[in-house]
């Protein structure tokens, strides 16, 4: 009996050594793997930034009014935001390739879902950056021409124009990203819906002197009012 | 037969002058009336789009000056066409000289008057309408080439000797006019085109915006051959553009001055296209021309015939309430943008004096130079759109319009003279401020 647990005991550990040094070798690729991977992924995290810093990313993003959602946020500026996100993700993708050579049953399915949503993420961001970046051109162009015409509330024109785009920009980054399809779809047409209704309520109703001073002025291409105010000429 | 075969060789021939850039301006026909001009020694450009109103004594004072200054020199009419509704074209074509002959001087002209007509487009393009002209004047060979504004309705005989003769004769290669106006028109020009120019260049040109003007052979070309015309809405601003090309050609540029002028189709309505035309071209040639008017300090008068400016005091209606309201509104409604273009010294600065009431604002010359200078220097870096930031000069020009309206509401010419000099002098003495925020820095 004591010799049958101990030859039981010391084929389980037998089988445990064995099975020790058949994944043994596996870990050590996983660990030089992810060391790799991480010094590839460092790497890869100083290109991103200098060619960030050459492009004058921050500065684009400043002109999306991302920096300043970033700073509101206590998040580091843009390109060193970029860079870290090229970082995790070169190094995630390392490390996740390490574990499939451990070949443990069901993650292999998870690793490839994992790359193949890396593209659609990364078009995701590109819209987002793209439409931030629209939004704000867009804004400011309706602001100073609305300030240079003398039109009241400049900047809630200028806003409603960022937040129409930020919206619809919003609602291509989640179709992209294939979440909740339908519940994004009727939520972005019932509150854009709503914008338009509240705005044709507000405009025709609240702002009827307004609305009417903007039919003149587009009618009459200027009022006759303003046109003899000034006779001065800047040029 | 034989005559249209010629005709058909003589265009392909006399295309092949024309570089290929210019071969879609011109229609056959137009280069077909060309050659039956042959060449010439004075052209005339007469950009018009329905001035049928104003466009009849125009063509009259151009013919009668050819005909009193130039009656030996071959001498034509190039009409630039916008598209007019109104006959304009058909006006300037089928104005006779006859009838200026008989009524002024009762001479016979030596040379025959061509007048040609070409519609360029169906929209008006300053910039395609002076290429327009330019791509004739080589194609004719033209030794001088005047501009004439078609609502200049006050022009007189003499202005085409003024400005075409200092070309003739003494070797320029641009002659800008110089104007009798009144003392609060053109405010653009005298706080800010006239000064900055000057400062930056060195050179007292008064009015390098301009809608009558004379210039060389040697330059059209050149501008014509240089300029980048598909750049910035068909070149506009090309007016500045050419007195610019000039001044850093180091080519002879004078001023005449041409007396009265009545302007029908400006308005200050129209300050923001104005700013687009004049300071965005300015600033857009601070960036290829960096060495040249950075190592310039000071500035020089340059020769001009008659006086260098005059200004009228009849009494004008001005809104200075709507300005100090548009400048106030601008100032807190852009802050934001501000922020991207000016130092936070001057935006403070602004702010404070945007709190002021009308009877006490005051827009000091060193805080609008300072302000212009940053918003050059924004231009330069690109910290936003550069049109956004030629549009957002607007409000704060409003502003530095009503100082110098409340400044000069009871001073005589010589005191509005004096006080343009010193706005000049404070351009020429915070240049090297300009210098430090280009290069990065403040």
């Amino acid at each position: 009996m004591r010799e049958m647990i101990v030859s039981e005991l010391t084929q389980a550990v037998q089988e445990l050594a064995r099975g020790f040094a058949r994944f043994l070798p596996r870990l050590i690729v996983l660990v030089i793997i992810a060391f790799a991977g991480w010094v590839i992924a460092y790497l890869l995290k100083i290109l991103a930034r200098s060619i960030l810093r050459l492009i004058r990313f921050d500065r684009l993003s400043d002109n999306a009014g991302a920096s300043q959602l970033l700073a509101k946020a206590a998040l580091p500026p843009s390109s060193e935001l970029v860079s870290r996100f090229v970082f995790w993700v070169g190094w995630l993708g390392f490390i996740l390739l390490g574990i499939s050579v451990l070949g443990i049953f069901g993650l292999q399915e998870h690793i490839a879902r994992f790359f193949l949503f890396l593209p659609r993420l990364f078009a995701a961001m590109l819209i987002m950056f793209l439409g931030l970046l629209a939004a704000s051109f867009f804004s400011r162009a309706v602001l100073l021409a609305a300030v240079n015409s003398n039109l009241p509330s400049p900047r809630f024109l200028a806003n409603s124009i960022r937040g129409i785009i930020i919206v619809f920009a919003l609602s291509m980054v989640f179709e992209e990203l294939d979440i909740a399809q339908q519940t994004v779809l009727v939520a972005f047409g019932i509150a854009f819906g709503a914008i338009m209704l509240g705005l044709a309520i507000a405009f025709g109703t609240g702002g009827k002197e307004l609305a009417q001073r903007f039919l003149e002025s587009r009618l009459r291409h200027r009022h006759e009012e303003e046109k003899n105010e000034d006779e001065l000429s800047p040029l | 037969m034989l005559e249209e075969v010629s005709t058909k060789k003589s265009v392909a021939a006399l295309r092949t002058d024309v570089k290929i850039s210019e071969e879609g301006l011109l229609t056959d026909d137009f280069v077909r009336q060309l050659i039956n001009v042959g060449e010439v020694d004075i052209l005339v450009g007469l950009p018009t789009y329905n001035n049928a109103k104003t466009v009849g004594p125009v063509v009259a004072a151009i013919q009668s000056g050819i005909l009193q200054w130039f009656p030996r020199d071959r001498a034509a009419i190039i009409n630039a066409d916008a598209g007019s509704r109104d006959g304009t074209p058909e006006m300037v074509v089928g104005a006779s000289i006859d009838d200026v002959r008989r009524r002024d001087f009762n001479r016979v002209a030596l040379r025959t008057l061509h007048s040609i007509s070409m519609q360029y487009g169906s929209t008006v393009a300053r910039g395609t309408a002076l290429r327009t002209v330019l791509a004739a004047g080589e194609l004719l060979q033209a030794k001088a080439t005047a501009i004439i504004s078609p609502d200049s309705t006050n022009i007189k005989a003499d202005w085409l000797r003024d400005l075409l003769k200092p070309i003739c004769t003494d070797k320029f290669d641009l002659v800008l006019p110089t104007y009798a106006r009144h003392k609060f028109e053109g405010i653009l020009v005298t706080n800010l085109l006239y000064p900055m120019t000057r400062a930056l260049y060195g050179l007292r040109i008064r009015e390098p915006y301009a809608s009558e003007f004379a210039f060389s052979s040697r330059l059209g070309n050149q501008f014509l051959a240089q300029n980048q015309w598909n750049d910035d809405g068909a070149g506009e601003g090309s007016e500045v553009r050419l007195t610019l090309a000039a001044i850093t050609s180091g080519l002879r540029i004078g001023q005449s001055f041409l007396g009265a002028k009545n302007h029908t189709d400006r308005h200050a309505a129209d300050l923001v296209p104005a700013l687009r035309q004049t300071v965005g071209v300015l600033f857009w040639s601070m960036d290829p021309n960096f060495s040249l008017w950075s190592s310039k300090t000071g500035s020089q008068p340059i020769p001009t015939t008659g006086a260098e400016q005059e200004f009228t005091h009849d009494p004008r209606r001005v809104n200075r309430k709507r300005l100090h309201e548009m400048f106030r509104s601008g100032v807190a409604e852009l802050a934001s943008v501000f922020q991207s273009i000016l130092s936070a010294a001057t935006l403070e600065e602004l702010q404070k004096i945007a709190g002021l009431a009308e009877e006490d604002f005051h827009y000091s010359m060193e805080l609008w130079v300072r302000t212009v200078y940053e918003f050059a220097a924004a231009h330069h870096k690109a910290v936003i759109s550069r049109d956004h930031i030629v549009q957002a000069l607007a409000p704060l020009f409003r502003g530095r319009a009503l100082t110098f309206l409340m400044e000069n509401r009871n001073s005589s010419a010589d005191r509005v003279e004096a006080n343009i000099e010193s706005l000049c002098l404070e351009f020429e003495r915070l240049k090297p401020y300009l210098l430090e925020i280009w290069s990065g820095k403040k």
